[in-house]
């Protein structure tokens, strides 16, 4: 049986390729997939890095070519381009929807404890287990947790 | 256009970042806490990602099936053209939040300009390093304050940091034949024209955290022709030592 690959099917399956460091949402969440075209037999994705040194990415390049060459797909090409630079103002509400019940204070002015949705939050240190997140403490609920640094 | 010179200003810029990343990435795991040692490892990072995107552009200038690694792995102290401040060595934490300081807001002022490059990969890589930098400028300039108007001790110590690093700061305003170049192009920065908002700002943080400003003296230039401080080779024997002992090694 032959099932036609589309740009659609395409974005359906980049769907299911969970952040390695964040499983809760995707890459496609993220905003790290940044178009996908068909152009002369050939399905261009581009994707982006959230931060530079960001040590994730290599990786996510790598799921997208296994989940691609799974589904027996070869006529694709990754390009990665920089600009406009990633912003978490690419991240829909679902999606911050998602962090949240993951644990983790979506980007955002006001941070807001995930598990109280309490403002009297301090935070710990600005840099937090991966490039992406910074360390807060929930004053209310003495909650440790994570925001997703607003860039 | 002169590629050889875009590929000497990319380069330039792509070893500011190495350098400086390097030294961050000695303080992973003797950080003074916990936080701190993730924060400096996370700004190392930053710092290694803008390195491999300016490298690999400087590569692809460079032609000739040259690579990144080539580049970081395989040059020799005096091929480096960094400014002499990034390979300053840690010392203290004072030491090296002071010479982060003194850079993030250089860097701030620097990537400004560059985002409105002519040369399009210049300008992307610009827009994305300075968000970055923002971020890092925040924490190195609240860390300034927390320790020149913290304890005796700690006010000692941030102020000898900032007397001993002084002097390689005139570098990074300087303008070579190369800058010009580019400026003229539109590509590069004017960066003599950065150091009156660089004093504005380092001069209004310093005052908050109770320090003193030192008086311009000796002040030693030359990293970017390759004239270094004795501290470069010693970075570049550790950082360098697995690709001279075993050439081409990969993953």
């Amino acid at each position: 049986m032959v099932i036609e690959v589309t740009t659609a099917s395409i974005w359906e399956l980049l769907k299911t390729i969970p952040d390695p460091e964040i499983p809760a949402v995707s890459i496609v969440d993220l905003g790290i997939v940044r178009n996908v075209e068909f152009d002369d037999d050939q399905f261009n994705i581009t994707i982006t890095p959230t931060y530079s040194g960001c040590p994730a990415f290599s990786f996510m390049k790598e799921e997208i070519i296994r989940h691609l060459e799974t589904e027996g797909i070869t006529n694709y090409q990754i390009n990665t381009s920089l600009a406009p630079p990633w912003t978490t103002d690419w991240m829909s509400d679902e999606v911050k929807s998602k962090l949240k019940k993951a644990g983790i204070a979506p980007p955002s002015q006001e941070v807001a404890c995930p598990q109280c949705d309490s403002q009297n939050v301090q935070v710990i240190s600005e840099f937090g287990s991966t490039a992406c997140k910074a360390l807060y403490k929930c004053n209310d609920c003495i909650e440790i947790f994570h925001h997703f640094k607003q860039i | 256009m002169a590629k050889a010179s875009l590929y000497k200003y990319v380069l330039a810029l792509g070893d500011d970042a190495l350098i400086l990343g390097q030294r961050l990435s000695q303080w992973a795991y003797k950080g003074p806490f916990l936080e701190e040692d993730i924060a400096l490892s996370n700004i190392s990072l930053d710092m290694f990602g803008r390195a491999n995107l300016l490298l690999e552009y400087a590569a692809t200038l460079k032609g000739n099936g040259t690579t990144s690694d080539e580049l970081a792995f395989k040059r020799n102290e005096r091929e480096f053209s960094n400014h002499i401040i990034c390979e300053q060595p840690n010392g203290n934490f004072a030491d090296t939040i002071v010479r982060q300081f003194f850079l993030d807001t250089f860097y701030k002022l620097f990537l400004q300009k560059l985002t409105k490059s002519k040369d399009e990969q210049l300008s992307a890589i610009a827009q994305k390093s300075i968000k970055e930098t923002t971020y890092h400028l925040r924490h190195s300039s609240k860390w300034i304050i927390r320790l020149g108007d913290g304890t005796v001790e700690s006010h000692a110590k941030v102020q000898s940091a900032i007397d001993n690093l002084w002097m390689f700061t005139n570098e990074l305003f300087e303008m070579n034949e190369i800058d010009n170049e580019m400026l003229e192009q539109k590509i590069g920065v004017d960066c003599s024209k950065l150091k009156i908002e660089w004093d504005k700002i380092i001069n209004e943080v310093l005052s908050e955290a109770t320090l003193n400003r030192p008086e311009d003296a000796n002040m030693p230039t030359g990293g970017r022709q390759g004239i270094h401080t004795e501290h470069l080779g010693h970075l570049l024997s550790d950082m360098q030592y697995l690709q001279r002992a075993y050439p081409d090694a990969t993953w």
